[in-house]
């Protein structure tokens, strides 16, 4: 027992004095020609096969996108279109005919695209206030809802900018005078539905003042269950950006036509923002989007080539 | 001017012996006391021709050549005081020392009344009326608790880098501006600050306390004619106090009175300046007398302000109408302590924080290194960057801000109207300009890491790490003296790795100072031990008491043989006079000490002059053993015999006369002097005509000893009539006593009796070489570092030296300059340089005739001597110097005062930009010490004086290879590569915001939550780097000694330079690009939200700069694995923490991404894109145009003969320095 104390202490001592002189076990590695075609071989057999991949699970996405908000002014509001969506006395619908070129197998994703929007715009992502979405009227630190926070001396619920210019338009998609099924709900994460905003907030006074920025909320619903703000104020990262409206639960076949009743209600004419309708399948990638698969393949090649150029160099310039 | 001339004169004096240190003084080149009759090596109007000689062409090895004459006295002897005994008198003391009526005479021209301070004696409430003087309470605490946090706050926000953060933080708090949230934006101020401030109270608690033991200890102060105890706290200036034997001395006091007849105490000063032999301090001899308890002692002390000179004191005392002058052997210091001196009576002049040893307790002087200095710039470039970054974020915004003005009010994102009142109101917008000139603010704000604040806290933290491991080395742990490496400036470790000029002191640095008694030559015949001495220890009994000498001396037998044969033979007197003398002439205090064995007893020499003391050790050898030395008489057993002899004068050295004597009287009456001194001075007072053969074979033998590198001194003797020593002590009396001019007078009553010597002899004293130092010399050398030693002994000695430590080498060319006016040293000097050049063209042809070999190249060595260098420095010369010591692989400066070896540091310094280093370890080191970039004291024979102004301190000159190999490349090496990679990894996370503000209308959001943005470099990215910045060894120990040329990476700023600067800088751009780039094209379109893709980039970012330091990491040991991994680990549990928060608004997205191919994709994507340039970069560098740390690191790894021969072959050659 005392034998094996002693020799651990000494161990321990023999530790540390290596530790005081710097010279614990180390591992030096040296870059030899070996290891850098290795490495670049490795690269290369591991990004390119990947990329494949990729590439295929983002071919295999299937996305309609229609632009809208140009088409569903009538034609003889288009000179002014600002004063077309603020005028509330002219009706906004708007029917798009989609066809699909590809199958599409159910769930189909509905998003809403908006361009050059800048959501992520520093008044815009601070005009909220966390805790007044949780905790409603119980909470009375809003300051930093401005411009939007207070209508006849209340609190507005939910405050801020974000909320007051909820989006609006909606969409009816109908297929052989069939109404498509639309599933809206479980569009927003649920942690947010969970834990962001309050069970018993009620929008009671929300969009009463005297610039409408956006959608109503039915104030009869609480807040965890107003899935399209809770999607809208999880504030999109780039100035163009898409969000979820909601899943098709059916397949479409190729050439069908699906025809869109949409409500054309949000403004973004006034600055010249678009609005965009998609609707598309997902891979296990999530949308389409070919950048990575390409960039993958394109590193995995060039890799190979550096192994090669380095092989090369190698036989040439032997040291 | 005359101040300092004193100052110089009495220093000179007090010190003489202890090499040639007059302490931190102050000689001015102008008034240097060098002996007018000076023996130059050569007249000033010889012909070059005879200055060197060249073998010609090209031969390797160049004749040695040497001319100039041994002469000079080799610093010598000391006489400490001027005793006197009337053959069975009362003994009396004429005046304390020779200096003292000049000093008198200038002291009442110095010491006016606005320098001065007036100290009553024995009335401290007179004394302390007018002036208030500090009272004897130190206080080395800083901080009390009211004024801790003012005052704490105060002096942490001295440093910029804090100021810029409270700037930042306070520019944070302006609502408009509010980029961070409070907490966010003041914590890691708060920390650095708190941590700072427990640190700071701490240390101050504990200074608190040691002031407190301090400030109560007792010591028995006159009060109302009693000595009674007192606190040293409340002791005044002004105050009587008695000191008992081994107290410790509470404050500076002038003494009075000591148990001594003749008022001699010692005090050891050890804790003052850590030399451990005695130190004799006398009272002056009117005021011996005087008994406090009985009569009141009326006087008045005038001195000099407090100041830090320990040696230096200067105060003239009126008592009873008389006016004495004091010095600094008048005054006992703070910290001392009295020994063998049963009790001292003194009154205190400066008291607490004005005595000299507080005055002295300075920290270590702060130095900046070199690589900061440069760094500094890349900051400032850096800087510009930062305001180029946020101008551009400004004028887009601007542009924005323009081109959409119409619809501000309406812009859902934007909103500038506020409706909500009723009325129209613009919201937080403050026009056009100020929002401009806020989002430029806000931009600073964001960007502010851009300026690595936090690398100025690791590059301390590096350095206490680096520190640590330098002082924990064994290799540099002295084991004689037990003494460890010591770090006392923490800023310039790196420098080390860059010195290309090292300035050696000799004495002490490259040799050990511990002298040793060699051989004698005695009356013409050289005993010189041979093989067959031996090293018996000779000891005496006496009543069955066995009595030894503490050291042991070699003695040579045959030499033996004639001391114990005793007077009766020829060579026996001879020999027993040189003995005599060597044990008489001298002002050793023998100490006999107790050993374990109570039957054993050991005698140890105490004395200012390890010389003095190495001839007193070898006369007892030889059996003639001092016992006892009191003012009036010394005791010497000479083979067993006790003898006592009246010590009837004593002429102290002074550096005139460069010798010392004493007239004893024998047991026979009949009285004889003894005179010890330099060569050059003891022969010109020696009789000639006498024994004409013997002083001829004593030269020679003198030449031979010098030349062999030891120090040699002359005895000589002569027997005194009675007349003749009536008519010296009548003179010595008047001269003693007279009040102006003393010391001159009395330096002429030495000189008169001190002529027609009979030589005895003469000694050779060796002053051994430090182990390993000529193998330090040659790695130095090899590593590409000149080598200057600076010597304040003999040229001959000193080029002896100079052999024996493989500084100097027989293929040398070496020049000698030693002239004594300003245009023969002008001549030499241009003709030196003639020549030299000729050497290099020589050597150029004969390297392009010859082909590769290096080494047609002829080494030239400089050896100068001081009193050129008064010519040289401080004039136009000085540039010629310099160019003929660029041209010199090795210059040896020889009798140089302290402030000309400043003044040679300084030459270099200031026409280089190259590193210097100063080595040395006495006191007339540290000017030269203090002067150099790095300043290296040795903790050895001669006190603290060096270490205390150095900059690390060590115990062997040895240690200077590792100290620079070793610890100087991994320093900078890791140094260098830690600043570079701190740039880096800020501006990458400055980029990488910067970028994503380009796609938020130039409104400085930040998808990176705040807190990862200050969390990432203080806990995501800092641990490695500080790990890497201590632990990274690019080559092993064994490696860096074996080959020394691995030392000019540092020379060639490899690690570190503006071109390494502008890659990394351009590698930054390029992998910060990726890094946002990549995510943002694959999310383009997407539902993507900003805290999602905010987590990837931040996850992303800290793993490419940590995979980014693993890539460059050489040696990987656990700790390393440990720092690296581990961070990226950390990052990703703050990420998740930071995400598991419901209040913050990226609640839950980290786990909603990671659950996606994509992400996992991305950042694989990233890492290897940002990385492959930088890896392709590095290998092609790597293997194709490697640099000598490299091939050595592979050889290292492989220990192959491919890679060694290629080590051989690719070595970038740098003996040969390029002039610049």
């Amino acid at each position: 027992m005392t034998d094996t104390d002693q020799e651990r202490d000494r161990n321990k001592e023999t530790a540390f004095y290596k530790f005081t002189q710097q010279t614990l076990p180390a591992c030096k590695p040296v870059l030899t020609p070996a290891w850098v075609i290795t490495i670049f071989l490795f690269t290369g057999c591991i990004f390119i096969p990947v990329g494949l991949v990729t590439l295929r699970a983002s071919r295999s996405v299937v996305e309609i996108v229609d632009r809208y908000d140009a088409e569903c002014v009538p034609e003889p509001f288009r000179i002014d279109k600002v004063s077309y969506v603020q005028d509330d006395s002219i009706p906004k619908n708007c029917s798009r005919f989609l066809k699909v070129h590809k199958y599409m197998k159910a769930p189909i994703y509905i998003y809403y695209q908006l361009d050059n929007y800048y959501q992520n715009h520093r008044r815009y992502v601070k005009s909220r206030s966390d805790q007044q979405l949780l905790h409603g009227r119980k909470y009375h630190g809003t300051s930093s809802c401005q411009p939007v926070e207070f209508n006849n001396d209340h609190a507005i619920v939910p405050c801020g900018l974000v909320a007051w210019s909820l989006f609006n338009d909606t969409f009816k998609f109908i297929r052989e005078r069939a109404e498509l099924k639309v599933n809206r709900k479980n569009i927003a994460w649920k942690s947010d539905r969970d834990h962001k905003f309050g069970k018993k907030v009620y929008p009671y006074n929300f969009q009463n003042g005297t610039l409408i920025g956006g959608g109503k909320l039915n104030p009869r619903i609480p807040l965890s269950d107003q899935e399209d703000l809770i999607v809208w104020m999880r504030i999109s990262a780039l100035p163009s950006f898409r969000k979820l409206y909601g899943r098709i639960e059916e397949d479409l076949d190729v050439d069908d036509v699906v025809v869109v009743h949409l409500m054309n209600n949000y403004n973004t004419y006034s600055f010249s923002g678009k609005k965009k309708l998609v609707l598309s399948t997902s891979s296990w990638l999530g949308g389409k989007n070919d950048f990575l698969g390409l960039a993958y393949v394109f590193v995995g090649s060039s890799s190979l080539i550096l192994a090669l150029v380095f092989m090369l160099l190698h036989l040439r310039y032997r040291r | 001017m005359p101040l300092t001339l004193d100052i110089s004169l009495s220093q000179t004096r007090h010190c003489n012996n202890r090499k040639e240190n007059p302490p931190i003084a102050i000689i001015p080149t102008s008034s240097f006391p060098w002996d007018p009759g000076f023996v130059f090596g050569m007249d000033s109007k010889t012909p070059v021709e005879n200055l060197y000689s060249i073998e010609p062409a090209l031969s390797s090895s160049s004749r040695r050549s040497n001319f100039s004459i041994q002469s000079k006295a080799s610093g010598g002897n000391s006489i400490r005081e001027v005793t006197f005994t009337d053959l069975g008198s009362k003994p009396v003391r004429y005046g304390s020392h020779g200096a003292d009526s000049e000093t008198n005479a200038l002291s009442q021209k110095e010491i006016n009344d606005e320098d001065a301070r007036l100290v009553h004696i024995n009335d401290p409430v007179k004394t302390n009326e007018r002036f208030e003087f500090a009272g004897n309470s130190i206080r080395t605490a800083k901080y009390s608790i009211l004024t801790f946090v003012p005052r704490n706050l105060f002096e942490q926000f001295h440093r910029v880098a804090y100021i810029y953060f409270l700037v930042i933080a306070v520019l944070n708090q302006l609502p408009q501006l509010a980029v961070f949230g409070r907490g966010a934006s003041i914590l890691p101020l708060a920390i650095v600050l708190l941590v700072t401030a427990v640190k700071d109270a701490y240390e101050d608690y504990r200074r608190h306390r040691s002031d407190r033991i301090e400030n109560n200890r007792l010591a028995s102060v006159l009060v109302n004619y009693q000595f009674q105890q007192k606190k040293w706290k409340n002791i005044q200036v002004g105050e009587i106090i008695k000191l008992h034997a081994n107290e410790t001395i509470p404050c500076d006091i002038v003494l009075l009175s000591t148990s001594d007849p003749t008022g001699v105490a010692y005090v050891q000063t050890i804790n003052l300046d850590g030399e451990s032999n005695l130190k004799t301090r006398y009272a002056k001899q009117e005021t011996l007398t005087k008994i406090p308890e009985e009569g009141k002692i009326t006087g008045l002390i005038k001195c000099e302000k407090p100041n830090r000179n320990i040696y230096g004191f200067q105060a003239n005392m009126e008592i009873d109408g008389k006016r004495l002058s004091l010095g600094p052997s008048n005054i006992i210091l703070r910290g001392c302590e009295l020994k063998n001196t049963a009790w001292a009576v003194g009154v205190a002049v400066y008291a607490g924080r004005e005595t000299k040893v507080m005055l002295n307790s300075s920290g270590a002087p702060s130095k900046r290194s070199r690589l900061e200095t440069h760094m500094n710039l890349e900051i400032i470039i850096l800087s510009l960057f930062l305001i180029a970054l946020c101008t551009v974020v400004s004028v887009c915004a601007a542009v924005w801000l323009r081109r959409h003005r119409d619809e501000l009010d309406f812009l859902p994102f934007y909103r500038r109207k506020d409706f909500s009142d009723g009325e129209e109101d613009d919201y937080n917008y403050y026009g056009w300009g100020m929002e401009i000139f806020f989002t430029f603010l806000m931009s600073v704000i964001v960007f502010q890491i851009m300026i690595p604040i936090s690398l100025y806290i690791s590059m301390e933290l590096v350095r206490v790490g680096q520190a640590y491991f330098m002082i924990r080395d064994t290799q540099m742990y002295d084991e004689s003296s037990n003494s460890r490496f010591q770090c006392r400036a923490l800023n310039i470790n790196e420098d080390l790795g860059q010195i290309k000029y090292v300035f050696s002191d000799k004495t002490g640095t490259l040799t050990e100072n511990k002298m040793e008694f060699q051989c004698a030559s005695i009356w013409g015949v050289d005993y010189n031990g041979g093989k067959a001495s031996s090293v018996d220890g000779y000891y005496v009994q006496v009543d069955g008491k066995v009595l030894r000498p503490k050291m042991k001396v070699k003695t040579d037998p045959e030499l033996l043989q004639f001391a114990r044969s005793g007077k009766e033979t020829k060579e026996g007197s001879h020999v027993y006079d040189f003995f005599l003398a060597l044990a008489a002439c001298n002002t050793i205090v023998p100490l006999i000490i107790d050993t374990s064995d109570p039957t054993v007893k050991l005698i140890d020499y105490q004395g200012e002059s390890p010389d003095e003391q190495a001839l007193v050790y070898a006369a007892a050898a030889y059996g003639f053993m001092l016992i006892e030395r009191t003012s009036g008489h010394i005791v010497i057993d000479i083979q067993g015999e006790r003898q006592r002899f009246n010590v009837l004068g004593l002429h102290e050295f002074d550096s005139d006369r460069k010798r010392m004597s004493v007239i004893l009287g024998f047991p026979d009456k009949s009285v004889k002097l003894f005179v010890k001194g330099a060569d050059t001075s003891m022969f010109s007072v020696i009789e000639r005509s006498l024994n004409v053969n013997i002083i001829r074979t004593t030269e020679a033998h003198l030449h031979s000893y010098s030349s062999s590198g030891l120090r040699t001194l002359v005895v000589g003797m002569r027997e005194l009539s009675t007349s003749e020593f009536e008519v010296w002590h009548s003179a010595f009396e008047t001269a003693s006593t007279a009040l102006m001019g003393r010391a001159s007078l009395l330096r002429k009553v030495a000189s008169n009796i001190e002529n027609n010597l009979c030589v005895l002899g003469a000694s050779g004293i060796e002053d051994k070489l430090q182990k390993g130092v000529p193998e330090a010399i040659e790695s130095l050398r090899t590593a590409g570092i000149k080598v200057w030693v600076l010597t304040g002994d003999k040229q001959e000695t000193a080029i002896s030296i100079g052999y024996s430590s493989k500084l100097l080498t027989s293929k040398m060319t070496q020049f000698i300059i030693n002239s004594n006016s300003k245009e023969s040293c002008r001549k030499s000097l241009e003709d030196a340089i003639i020549m030299s050049k000729k050497l290099m063209t020589i050597s150029d042809t004969a390297n392009n005739a010859g082909g590769t070999s290096g080494a047609g190249l002829t080494p030239v060595a400089l050896i100068i001597d001081g009193t050129s260098l008064v010519y040289i420095l401080d004039s136009e010369l000085e540039e010629t110097l310099f160019q003929l010591a660029c041209n010199c692989s090795v210059v040896l400066c020889c009798r140089v005062a302290p402030l000309q070896k400043a003044g040679i540091v300084a030459l270099v310094k200031n026409r280089t930009s190259d590193m210097t280093l100063a080595i040395g370890d006495g006191a007339n080191d540290v000017s030269m010490i203090q002067m150099a970039d790095v300043g290296v004291g040795i903790s050895g024979q001669e006190g603290r004086q060096a270490v205390m102004a150095s900059d690390f301190a060590m115990g062997q000159f040895r240690f200077l290879v590792s100290l620079l190999l070793v610890h100087g490349h991994w320093n900078y090496q890791r140094m260098g590569y830690m600043i570079l990679y701190n740039f880096y990894r800020n501006a990458v996370f400055v980029l990488l915001l910067f970028w994503y503000v380009l796609f938020t209308c130039f409104t400085l959001t930040t998808a990176i939550t705040e807190w990862s943005s200050v969390l990432y470099s203080v806990i995501y990215t800092s641990v490695p780097t500080i790990v890497v910045g201590i632990l990274d060894k690019d080559l092993s120990r064994r490696t860096l000694l074996k080959d020394p040329q691995l030392y000019g990476a540092g020379h060639r700023q490899e690690c570190y330079n503006k071109r390494l600067f502008w890659i990394t800088m351009i590698d930054t751009f390029w992998q910060s690009a990726v890094v946002f780039f990549i995510p943002l094209l694959a999310y383009w379109g997407s539902t993507i939200d900003g805290s999602s893709i905010g987590d990837l980039w931040t996850i992303a970012v800290v793993i490419l700069v940590n995979l980014h330091l693993a890539m460059d990491v050489i040696r990987w040991n656990w700790i390393t694995h440990a720092a690296i991994w581990g961070s990226i680990i950390a990052t990703c549990i703050c990420v998740i923490i930071i995400d598991a928060l419901p209040s913050l608004v990226g609640y839950w997205a980290i786990f909603k991404i990671a659950r996606t191919g994509l992400f996992w994709l991305c950042l694989l994507a990233i890492i290897v894109v940002a990385l492959v340039p930088r890896f392709v970069v590095k290998v092609l560098y790597q293997l194709y145009t490697p640099c000598d740390v490299q091939i050595a690191r592979e050889a290292e790894k492989f220990q192959s003969q491919r890679a060694t021969g290629a080590l051989e072959v690719e070595m970038n050659p740098i003996l040969d320095p390029p002039r610049r």
